[in-house]
């Protein structure tokens, strides 16, 4: 096997970074105004600058300290100052991966995730993942190049209205008139893109303003009169509230991604285990509410755990925090909790009353709300006001232990997806980040592996982008290079972005993935299975009976190790072995059964009174006086 | 359904009447009627918009107009305290023996003449939507030529303003 030695490769890139984050850390305030020493080698007198000079020395001050990209024309004049910039440039192989890779950075860190590419069909490929991290609220910002202002409108060469195109998908966007913006578009940009409801902001520079003359001064003003995001909660809503929690006899927290966004899950724990109250956490919120707490039911929705999907429908009282009530949560929204009071706080209050009416609407950011309503329910205990769960945390705990999660061994003698991702999970333990494709195999991860600690679980929600693994880990593993990423993807995820793995190899940024190889688009067939006769139409992706491509090759010739497991015997030591490899990137080929499905399951448009636990099984709770 | 006019003031930015406009279509509204120009600060521009949508999906697109970073303030104007006008150009024919009778409507309606030919007359009107319906209800016999329409312009009564207030002293 041939590969790159990443020793010569990424740490020499890793050495400059570290000895550039620990000048920034060392003068801080000279970096703003002065720019680092290579800037300053670069221009004679650090106030004039080119338009790209100014972007680059924009990000340099804003502490960016990693950009996904590719370049190409019209991006071309920003390539040249970032050739000597403290910010490491990561060489991608398709825009999609330096999109998805700033996502999983962002969503690791908390940070801001930057990717770059040029005009047209640079630009356009960065759409999906621009709508991904809009639909998940992540705090991105894409800088493309444009074609030069006077060519504008002309269908000029790799021209693309990327700002109109992704109008929709983006929190905002900005196209540059005038080299003299760039430091304040810049710092807009990253602050809408991270504060309020986080989201992707991208920030459109024709190749003319690049390479105009222009003066860098640092830190600009911020004019967004228009940009009023409310953080704090009303009082007398809180005080409702708590009130409600005290006087409920059946509550659950609907617990969403908001409040991993807003840094609030210290604050959730303490809430939770303040008022007993059961907690949901959606695909979006696992590991904001560690798996193993005794109170938490597990995810609700399409396949949700039997007693979180009981605990929301049963509810009288659902105080949903950074949730959004999502088709995938309520099934037939008409149906969803019809017993319920709706408590739902969100920092976006165009979220409030979207899908279900909120009978008490709290605006706010994640963190103060829970704050908040620690004290106000703190205050409603002391006036002796409390109320008994014992009856409702029976009747859950009796469908937890009816209606555990788990799977049958496949009948025909083949590998598990179940057990290997269980296994993957429990040897890689919860301080790993695991990030899943769309699929089956991200159903399984959400169900069986257990995620103790906050952003320790990335994935494609909203959008649920297929080819999301493997640059959302790549974004991940930099942004975290101590901490072990496994990607847990499909064979047909895995052929929409496994390119990225050749960045990874030559970058050194050791990614563990793991493809749950069954041979089909699973989750497409499972639906085939259920609803569509069995009549597997276009799904077998020849991954088994051809075994084309073969991932294992396919892995060393990208620069990875490539490992293949077939038996539940061999499942333990290759991903130890996989375990074991630090210097470069893993691939296993997990060849598992096309058969397994996911379950539980609440049929698509139907409600959630319909789950079923199984094929044919639906729980037996009618009898139940719940 | 009912009618509802909302004015949208917005920061004077290329680009900002799309996104606003976009908005409605993508969230699945029907605009009847836009209307767009400067305000008394010319760094802020006064968008009105006549929608027919019930209250509460209404409110779910205000919500996310309120959302647009360009936007600074949008406020629903009640028919019973604002005024509301639209304006009309409508080019009637009108031959000798008809022009007496046009102008008699003109004037009924206290319209304008504004330009005059051998065979047609063009007038101006403004007022509210249903004036205008029945001007033209009333001219339609005579033969209407051609006509362009404004949108709704719309503002509330008395002396408070809705330009008033921090965010747009801001601006």
């Amino acid at each position: 096997m041939t590969r790159p030695t990443p020793e010569t490769l990424a740490h020499s890139a890793r050495r400059a970074r570290a000895a550039a984050s620990a000048a920034t850390d060392a003068e801080p305030a000279a970096r703003t105004v002065a720019g680092p020493a290579a800037a300053a080698v670069r221009t004679p007198d650090p106030a004039q600058v080119s338009g790209a000079g100014s972007l680059v020395r924009s990000l340099e001050a804003l502490g960016v300290d990693v950009v996904f990209g590719i370049p190409g024309g019209a991006i071309l004049p920003a390539y040249d100052p970032l050739y000597d910039s403290t910010v490491r440039h990561i060489l991608v192989r398709h825009e999609q991966g330096a999109g998805h890779a700033a996502t999983g950075y962002a969503q690791a860190t908390g940070r801001v995730g930057v990717c770059m590419a040029t005009s047209g069909p640079g630009a356009t490929n960065l759409v999906t993942p621009i709508a991904d991290a809009y639909m998940d609220s992540v705090s991105m910002v894409a800088i493309t190049g444009q074609v030069a202002r006077p060519a504008i409108g002309t269908d000029a060469f790799q021209e693309a209205d990327i700002q109109g195109i992704t109008l929709p998908v983006t929190k905002h966007n900005f196209l540059v008139q005038h080299a003299d913006e760039i430091p304040q578009v810049l710092a807009e940009a990253f602050h809408l893109a991270s504060t309020g409801r986080p989201g992707p902001v991208l920030v459109d520079i024709p190749k003319d303003v690049l390479q105009a003359a222009t003066t860098f001064s640092w830190p600009p003003t911020l004019d967004l009169p228009g940009y009023r995001p409310t953080l704090h909660p009303h009082g007398k809503q809180i005080r409702e509230a708590a009130r409600l929690m005290a006087g409920a006899r059946r509550p659950v927290f609907y617990v969403g991604g908001g409040v991993l966004k807003a840094g609030a899950t210290d604050g959730l724990r303490q809430l939770a285990e303040l008022t007993g109250i059961p907690v949901v956490t959606t695909l979006m919120a696992l590991g904001a509410f560690p798996d193993s707490h005794p109170q938490h039911l597990g995810m609700p929705g399409m396949h949700g755990t039997v007693a979180a999907v009981y605990g929301l429908q049963k509810a009288d009282l659902i105080v949903a925090l950074g949730a959004r009530f999502d088709d995938r949560v309520t099934g037939r929204v008409e149906s969803f909790a019809p017993d319920a009071t709706v408590v739902h706080a969100d920092i976006d209050p165009a979220e409030i009353g979207k899908n279900r009416h909120a009978d008490v609407p709290i605006v706010g950011d994640a963190r103060h709300v829970i704050d908040e309503l620690i004290a106000a329910v703190t205050a409603e205990r002391a006036a002796g006001h409390t109320t008994d769960l014992a009856d409702w945390w029976h009747q859950l705990d009796d469908l937890r232990e009816r209606y555990p999660l788990g799977y049958e061994e496949p009948a025909d003698g083949t590998l598990s997806p179940q057990y290997v991702i269980k296994r993957l999970g429990e040897i890689a333990g919860p301080d790993a980040v695991y990030v899943a494709g769309v699929g089956q195999h991200q159903m399984w991860a959400s169900q069986f592996i257990s995620y103790e600690k906050p952003y320790t679980w990335l994935n494609s929600g909203g959008l649920g982008t297929m080819g999301y693994a493997v640059p959302a880990a790549m974004g991940a593993k930099v942004g975290k290079p101590d901490v072990v990423v496994w990607a847990i993807d499909g064979d047909g995820c895995f052929q929409m972005t496994n390119q990225e793995l050749a960045t990874c190899a030559l970058e050194g940024i050791p990614v563990k993935i793991a493809v749950i190889n069954n041979g089909n688009l699973g989750m497409v067939r499972q639906w085939q299975t259920l609803f569509y006769g069995e009549r597997y139409s276009n799904t077998d992706l020849g991954t088994h009976k051809h075994r084309i491509p073969d991932f294992v090759k396919l892995a060393e010739a990208l620069g990875c190790v490539g490992l293949r497991c077939e038996t539940a015997e061999d499942v333990d030591k290759t991903i130890a072995a996989a375990m074991e490899i630090n210097d470069a990137p893993v691939v296993i080929d997990f060849v598992v059964g096309k058969d397994a499905m996911v379950w539980p399951m609440v049929p698509a448009g139907t409600s959630n009174d319909e789950i079923m636990f199984a094929r044919g099984v639906r729980p037996a709770f009618d009898e139940d006086d719940i | 359904m009912t009618m509802h006019t909302l004015s949208v003031l917005v920061e004077n930015k290329p680009g900002v009447l799309a996104r606003v406009s976009g908005l409605f279509s993508r969230r699945g509204f029907n605009i009847d009627s836009l209307a767009v120009g400067e305000t008394e600060n010319p760094d802020v521009s006064r968008i009105t918009i006549v929608v027919n949508a019930e209250s509460s999906p209404l409110e779910q697109v205000t919500k996310q107009l309120n959302k647009l970073v360009n936007v600074l303030k949008i406020v629903e104007l009640d028919p019973q305290v604002s005024v509301a006008r639209e304006l009309l150009l409508v080019k009637v024919r009108a031959d000798r023996s008809s022009r007496s009778q046009v102008l008699d409507t003109v004037s009924l309606f206290r319209a304008r003449v504004v330009d005059v030919a051998a065979d047609t007359l063009t007038i101006e009107a403004t007022g509210t939507p249903d004036k205008l319906d029945a001007l033209l209800r009333d001219l339609e016999p005579f033969g209407i030529k051609e006509m362009v329409q404004s949108g709704l312009v719309a503002i509330g009564r008395g002396s408070r303003s809705i330009t008033a207030g921090p965010a747009l002293r801001a601006a």
